[in-house]
């Protein structure tokens, strides 16, 4: 039997859908056997309720707190002086900030303030990175000669941001778009591109030469429908679990550019980077207000750590035994 | 091996060439300018037009490049706008600082880390095995800046036991030579001084070492792991070789190649730590002096302290490939 | 008296949150000085466990528990404490593993690893150990010994890196050696080298051998005796005429008949054994080959089946074994 042009295309199409449902289908017992070993680990399991705290108190707490955070009530009732703020009391659980505002209502306001911070600034790295890297690999992987001068070009702009250190690179943004918690998140975000770029790059180009790509390609699936349908889909495991390591850096940065003084300016808006940044100058005088929202930032990013490490062990195939 | 350290220093130029055009086009588009950050807010725009014609920058931009490429081939990198001083003047007395501590930094993360990392492999399971992994977790989850505060407070301010800020005790009277402290003591034979100057980079040193150390002990531990579930582990077994032979020969030499690779990677973030370190610490490095020219937008400064990054990184690239290939005959360099 | 005398060896591993493994299961067999041992099965026998378990090989850690004596020239092998193991090894008892590449360090050159031997068992050091290396490379079969020395393992082929391996084994004159599988990685005709190789030192030195194969066409050109192995158990031993002028057991026999021949009619089918090594019934509750076996009767299940001697020798663990008689099935 012959089959009309187009009939054969349908034919084929219908062969390569059937082979990815296939795929597919083996990709959901590889995440069902990460979920099981996910769940067997003690590390992922104490960072996951770290997070899950943090993310119930960053959602619901600012709705119970006792004392509007921008209200500076210590100044106005004049407990504040100079070289004098108040500790913990039993109206003020953890006392006044250096301008007299409630310490506790702030570091839960803060909560919420730094998870979006984080979210955000973690999603424009990813979304920027895996275009970049998802065009690089697709060229690379599949693309020819034209494909492999796509995938250089780009891999050596991403190369150059990577070699660059990272804080210099948020403080060069941070610097060229002026001081606002927009800037922080985009400053973040930008130092996480080329990591996402390389990552899935690289992944991309080892599924292109895996075998199921070759048949595809010999059942004469088009190449933009098997790196969307086949490559992409099984490159993206790296890429999530550095997505939950990020979140982890990207908070530990917002501090670290706070704390250069080119973090967000506007101190109505808590966040924990801004906070422990601020508080240095208060040290001698209260250092409680630098160890609260240290203590957050430290344990809410070995949160995202934890259960970013755990998820790679489980997505490891060496380690399957 | 010669020819290879010659052909890779010659491809960096390419690069530098690149990177240079690119910043020279990025920087020249930032808003504002050095002349806002001179005169601030008093500043007439007459007055603005005035410093921008001295400084040469209503040139075209080719023609202002070519005169950067000029100076850049004489190792000229100009004058800083703000301190009126040559850029590399300020360089040679400022870098040296952040070297030290970098270096410092970089020798606590891998002589702690490695055999760290090896021990927590070998006894895998065990309480130190469990601490180191833990710490190593923890270590990267703690802001530098913090650290150092927390090292200085307890350790300098409380303690007493070292230093709480500088380079160098202010009553030694030091010949510097290269700017370098530990080195220009050792080379004047001033032992006291060199010593002072070691022991004001401990404490900057272990904060910056943090996540390097962390990251060393992690990828040693994976790497050791690796290597013990190899069959060539089991044959020197089978040889009867002394533990000590099987350690050294068959298992670290195979374990530090993945860790040489991560050494060549740390650069960039020790870099960016020694910044917040030495604010912290008030240690004359190149952090703030940076941190300055960013804000003034200090045009020389911030084009030659890239080209500088930049010529580092291919340095310590150079030498993680030549290592590399010292250990592992299969990748020969040519 | 036997030169090894391995009884009751049994081998288990458990996991935590896994089902407990007997790998091993009471593998009893002797060695004597200068004979040549063949220990056959499919994969997953137990037969590189048994020899891992006999130089002490397997993981040191609380889930591997070894069972059993295995007595070496009087000393029980399994007893000897690390330090006395290890100046056992690579001295007394020697192995060769299966897949030349990834045995030997990529690192390191075939010089010093073979010059490490002999530093650490027979005292020499610098250019007499060098001397002496190359005249070991070049007794197993590598020309140009001398500037092999210099090279490392990705430099060499397939076939010299067994006989690399091979020289590291014999640097000290081991009265046991252990092959674990010598020839499974490699190409036929160099199969059939390293063989005649291993042949040659064998009855040169009087060394004795433990050959560990799935390949009964090896056991057939070499051993003087044939243990066969099947699910922790050795299910047959002979010498190997009388293994190949009749064997008793349904596994042999099977063992026999999935290897293609060449000399075998055009229509003739090979019969490959049913199932896999996985389709097992524990010893304890009988024959575990009986899922597997065509000559299954009640009988097999219910009790473990005790091994039967026969005034020869041969012995076997089957209750219905093939006659003696040698009907035209059993022959192959």
């Amino acid at each position: 039997m012959t089959l009309a042009p187009g009939k054969k295309k349908e034919k084929l199409d219908r062969l390569a859908e059937l082979s990815a449902v296939r795929d597919d289908e083996q990709g959901v017992s590889l995440w069902r056997e990460a979920m099981r070993r996910l769940r067997r680990n003690p590390s992922a399991i104490v960072g996951a309720a770290i997070l899950v705290l943090f993310v119930l108190v960053a959602v619901v707490g600012p709705f119970f707190v006792p004392y509007d955070p921008v209200d500076q009530s210590g100044i106005r009732e004049g407990v504040i002086k100079p070289g004098s703020i108040p500790g913990s009391s039993a109206e003020h659980w953890l006392g006044y900030d250096h301008q007299g505002r409630d310490e506790f209502s702030r570091l839960i306001v803060g909560a919420r303030q730094t998870l979006i911070v984080g979210i955000v600034s973690t999603l424009i790295g990813l979304t920027i990175g895996v275009l970049i890297g998802g065009v690089a690999g697709a060229a690379a992987g599949l693309g020819g000669r034209w494909g492999r001068l796509v995938d250089s070009v780009l891999m050596r702009i991403v190369d150059m941001l990577l070699s660059l250190p990272s804080l210099l690179l948020a403080v060069s943004v941070a610097a060229l778009l002026g001081p606002s918690l927009v800037t922080v998140m985009i400053a973040v975000g930008v130092v996480s591109v080329p990591i996402f770029a390389r990552l899935l790059r690289g992944s991309m180009i080892a599924q292109a030469n895996r075998d199921y790509v070759l048949a595809a390609s010999s059942l004469g699936v088009r190449k933009s429908k098997i790196a969307i349908s086949h490559i992409v889909p099984n490159s993206l495991a790296p890429v999530i679990v550095q997505a939950t390591l990020t979140l982890a850096t990207a908070i530990i940065e917002v501090a670290a550019l706070s704390f250069l003084g080119l973090g967000n300016p506007d101190s109505t808006q808590p966040e924990w980077g801004l906070m422990l940044a601020d508080a240095q100058i208060y040290l001698d005088v209260r250092p409680g207000l630098a160890i609260y929202p240290a203590v957050g930032i430290i344990v809410t990013a070995l949160g995202f750590t934890l259960l970013g490490e755990a998820m790679r062990e489980a997505l490891d195939p060496k380690l399957r035994r | 091996m010669f020819r290879f350290i010659i052909r890779r220093l010659l491809q960096l130029v390419p690069t530098l060439f690149g990177l240079s055009i690119l910043l020279f086009i990025w920087l020249h588009r930032l808003p504002g300018g050095p002349e806002t950050a001179l005169l601030g807010e008093r500043g007439t725009p007459e007055t603005r037009a005035q410093i921008r014609e001295n400084l040469g920058l209503n040139e075209p931009l080719p023609i202002q490049y070519g005169r950067f490429v000029k100076r850049l081939v004489q190792l000229d990198l100009g004058t800083s706008i703000s301190t009126k001083r040559e850029v590399t003047t300020e360089f040679l007395q400022r870098f040296p600082g952040t070297v030290e501590l970098t270096m410092t930094a970089m020798l606590i993360a891998i002589g702690v880390g490695i055999p760290l990392g090896y021990l927590a492999a070998r006894r895998r399971g065990s309480f130190l095995d469990h601490a180191s992994v833990g710490g190593s977790l923890l270590g990267t989850c703690v802001p530098i800046f913090f650290l150092a505060y927390v090292l200085k407070a307890i350790f300098a301010e409380n303690l007493g036991w070292f230093p709480t800020i500088g380079r160098q005790d202010a009553s030694i009277d030091a010949t510097h030579i290269t700017n370098f402290f530990v080195l220009d003591g050792l080379l004047t034979r001033e032992w006291d001084a060199a010593a002072d100057a070691i022991w004001h980079l401990i404490l900057p040193g272990v904060a910056l070492a943090s996540i390097p150390l962390a990251i060393i002990v992690r990828i040693t531990r994976a790497s050791v792991l690796e290597v013990l579930g190899e069959d060539f582990v089991r044959t020197a077994e089978a040889k009867g070789l002394t533990e000590r032979t099987v350690r050294r020969r068959h298992v670290l030499r195979n374990a530090m190649l993945p860790v040489a690779t991560s050494i060549g990677l740390l650069t960039g973030l020790l870099l960016s730590g020694a910044v917040l370190t030495e604010t912290v610490f008030a240690f004359s490095g190149i952090g703030a002096f940076i941190k300055d020219a960013i804000s003034n937008l200090d045009y020389p400064v911030l084009m030659g302290f890239i080209m500088i990054i930049a010529v580092i990184f291919a340095l310590v690239n150079l030498l993680v490939d030549i290592s590399y290939s010292l250990i592992d005959p299969r990748v020969r360099v040519r | 008296m036997a030169l090894l005398d391995v009884q009751d060896l049994s081998v288990t591993f458990s996991r935590r949150g896994q089902r407990t493994v007997r790998a091993v299961d009471g593998v009893s067999f002797s060695v004597d000085a200068g004979e040549v041992v063949g220990l056959v099965g499919e994969s997953g026998c137990g037969k590189s466990v048994t020899s891992l378990a006999l130089m002490g090989l397997l993981p040191r850690q609380r889930g591997v528990q070894v069972g059993g004596s295995a007595r070496f020239d009087g000393t029980d092998l399994l007893k000897l404490d690390l330090r006395s193991m290890r100046d056992v090894r690579g001295r007394d008892v020697a192995m060769i593993f299966q897949d030349p590449l990834s045995s030997l360090n990529p690192v390191v050159p075939i010089g010093l690893q073979v010059t490490e031997v002999l530093v650490r068992h027979r005292d020499m050091s610098g250019e007499a150990a060098r001397k002496e290396a190359a005249e070991l490379l070049d007794r197993v079969g590598i020309p140009d010994p001398r500037r092999r020395l210099k090279e490392y393992p990705h430099q060499l082929s397939g076939g010299m890196r067994q006989r690399a391996l091979i020289a590291m084994a014999v640097a000290c004159r081991p009265r046991l050696l252990i092959a674990d599988e010598p020839t499974t990685a490699l190409d036929v005709t160099i199969q059939a080298q390293i063989l005649e190789l291993l042949k040659e030192l064998v009855r040169d030195s009087g060394t004795a051998l433990i050959m560990i194969t799935h390949d009964l066409g090896v056991v057939a050109g070499m051993c003087d005796t044939i243990n066969v192995l099947y699910a922790g158990r050795v299910v047959e031993t002979a010498r190997r005429k009388e293994l190949f002028a009749g064997r008793r057991h349904p596994y042999t026999v099977g063992l026999l008949r999935s290897i293609p021949r060449l000399d075998a009619g055009r229509g003739e089918k090979l019969t490959p054994i049913r199932g896999s090594v996985r389709d097992v019934l524990p010893w304890t509750e009988g024959c575990a080959f009986a899922p597997r076996c065509d000559r299954r009767v009640d009988a097999c299940v219910g009790a473990p089946p005790e091994m039967t001697p026969t005034h020869t020798g041969h012995e076997f663990r089957c209750v219905n074994p093939f006659p003696l008689t040698q009907p035209e099935e059993a022959r192959v």
